[in-house]
């Protein structure tokens, strides 16, 4: 009787987002009244077992295999498929990153069995094997979907920042249970490779300050002074869908459904109406500022703060204002 | 070595600052808008003629849906796609399950009537329902290799190199063929429609394939937007005379340090 939380991490460095898995998985066995076990796979997995057990998992499994290398989503989807039956698991849950969600994806495809991705709520109801009723996000957030789940185990990711990682408040065992599953050795042929790191530093979804850049900044010049402004600041600029499709920035620096979901300290949103493609990637940030020449636009009623006016006089104005400020 | 690469799209409603749902709140109320292909897919299908412009050999387009997403597969053909099938619902959506098992079906026919595909495409996820599974259960399905998340695709040797975005790079995955791919918006800028392009997609002939399956575990009960936070905007002033005011925040919040 158990819940099975995936954790993810990158050869050996847990992923944020698994905080994240702990702290829903394990409000999630509470509901079910079941145990939490979380599973780690790969050759530095093992490393993070505590981590694991300081986030309130009973049973921490290990899955060890010469697949098992690096990231792969078949091999980790036919491990975990592998370890939900044999631990006899109600459930399996993950965060929904990219990581999370195709692996889930691959676990239920493996288990011919439904996958709920991308959960905000979930009700298990009278906890007798019967339907849960949930709700997950459409449209990258922008719109709530009630559903059922009627599986025998059901396999469900929450929603990536649905949720804030929060300490366990007491530990789980954190009994560790390592195990070799019996891996097709043809599955290697979607392990990742090779890895090439375009920037160090700060990026686009872990940086603390955003200033973005909508249609109104009008030209790939004129987003000189958004990098200004970011530079000093510390933090990287973004741009909204319309500028990738002028050509003005790369889609790397896209902020929105399709592009990168970002949750700064502050989001600075200039020259942006906020469509909901754009909005549902920006809405987790604690705080956004929008400088609009329209007082009308949905960016700014979104919005903490507002200055209505010409970005292009704004923005370096407050470039210069900290400047001042610091001497 | 020329290609033979199957994408499969959807047709998705186009909305701006606002989504609406319809009074029986099982859909999204389109009355007001126009329909799109989702916007990865949109990049899957200009990335699947790229490889064939290089390469040589045929895309197919298949789309679930409506009788009027036929208008998302000329749109496919107006840029350069070379066959098109059509497998239509009754305009309810289909839970993942069932949808991918009838794309495996339509995709096990068309390679049984024609030559195999090297490569079939999907969309990351798709703009509405967002269920993040479809493509992986068809390539499971098919017993093909399957990597979501690509943002760039060459020919390899025995396959296929692709590219994967994290955090500060990406990922390579070499997968061999036949393989299955999905693919995320900004792996390329889908070119527009050309004046002849749109000419040859009237004339493009769109097979029916009228495919049912099993409903899957996942139902849906009813669409409903989430309760508008009650933010209320402070307005810090207009154009540079706010601008002491936004620093004074900026220091707050401890940004500045």
């Amino acid at each position: 009787m158990t819940l099975l939380a995936v954790l993810d991490h990158d050869r050996g460095k847990l992923a944020e987002a698994s905080l994240e898995t702990l702290t829903s998985a394990r409000a999630l066995a509470a509901q079910m009244g079941t145990d939490l076990h979380a599973v780690l796979l790969g050759a530095d997995a093992e490393a993070l077992a505590g981590q694991a057990e300081a986030g309130g998992a009973a049973v921490v499994h290990v899955a060890q295999h010469e697949v098992l290398v690096d990231y792969g989503p078949e091999a980790w989807g036919a491990a975990v498929a592998e370890l939900a039956g044999s631990v006899g698991a109600l459930a399996v849950t993950a965060t929904g990153t990219d990581r999370g969600n195709e692996v889930l994806a691959q676990v239920a495809a493996r288990m011919d069995l439904p996958f709920v991705a991308n959960c905000t709520e979930i009700n298990t109801g009278a906890n007798d094997g019967g339907a849960w009723s949930l709700t997950r996000t459409q449209w990258g957030g922008s719109l709530l979907e009630d559903a059922t789940l009627d599986a025998p185990v059901k396999i469900v990711s929450y929603g990536h920042h649905a949720i804030e990682a929060a300490p366990a408040d007491e530990p789980g065992a954190g009994e560790v249970r390592t195990f070799t599953p019996a891996l097709d050795g043809s599955l290697a042929r979607t392990v990742v490779t090779d890895r090439v790191v375009l920037s160090q530093g700060v990026t686009l979804a872990t940086a603390p300050v955003v200033v973005s850049g909508g249609r109104g900044v009008g030209s790939e010049e004129g987003f000189a002074i958004l990098d200004e402004l970011a530079a000093e600041l510390g933090g990287v600029v973004g741009c909204s869908r319309a500028v990738t499709n002028n050509g003005w920035r790369p889609h790397k620096d896209q902020v929105g459904q399709t592009g990168t979901r970002i949750a700064p300290e502050i989001y600075i949103a200039t020259g942006i109406s906020g469509a909901i493609q754009h909005w549902v990637g920006a809405m987790a940030s604690k705080k956004i500022l929008a400088i609009n020449t329209d007082p009308e636009a949905n960016m700014v009623s979104k919005a903490d703060y507002a200055v209505i006016g010409d970005l292009h006089e704004i923005v370096p104005a407050i470039t210069e204002e900290i400047r001042r400020r610091r001497g | 070595m020329a290609l033979n690469i199957a994408v499969c799209v959807k047709r998705v409603p186009a909305p701006g600052a606002k989504i609406n749902v319809t009074a029986d709140e099982q859909s999204v109320d389109a009355a007001h808008l126009g329909f799109t292909t989702s916007p990865h897919e949109e990049c899957a299908v200009e990335a699947a003629v790229q490889l064939t412009e290089e390469h040589g050999g045929e895309v197919t387009v298949l789309t679930l849906g409506p009788g009027e997403a036929e208008e998302q597969l000329r749109y496919a053909a107006s840029v350069g796609a070379h066959h098109f099938t059509l497998i239509p619902t009754d305009g309810t959506a289909w839970d993942p399950q069932r949808t991918a098992a009838a794309l495996t079906q339509a995709i096990t026919n068309s390679e049984a009537a024609g030559s195999p595909f090297d490569l079939v495409l999907f969309g990351n996820e798709s703009a509405d329902s967002g269920g993040f599974q479809v493509g992986v259960r068809v390539a499971h399905a098919l017993g093909r290799p399957m990597v979501n998340g690509i943002k760039g695709i060459d020919v390899a040797d025995n396959g296929f190199t692709a590219r994967r975005e994290i955090d500060a790079g990406f990922e390579v995955y070499e997968v061999p063929s036949p393989a299955v791919l999905g693919v995320k918006e900004g792996i390329n800028l889908p070119r527009y429609p050309t004046m002849k392009g749109r000419l040859a997609s009237k004339k493009a002939v769109v097979d029916t394939a009228e495919i049912d399956a099993a409903a899957g575990g996942q139902g849906k009960v009813r669409l409903h937007r989430p309760a508008e936070q009650a933010s209320t905007t402070e307005v810090l002033g207009d154009s540079v005379e706010a601008v002491g005011a936004v620093v004074d925040i900026l220091e707050e919040l401890g940004v500045l340090s």
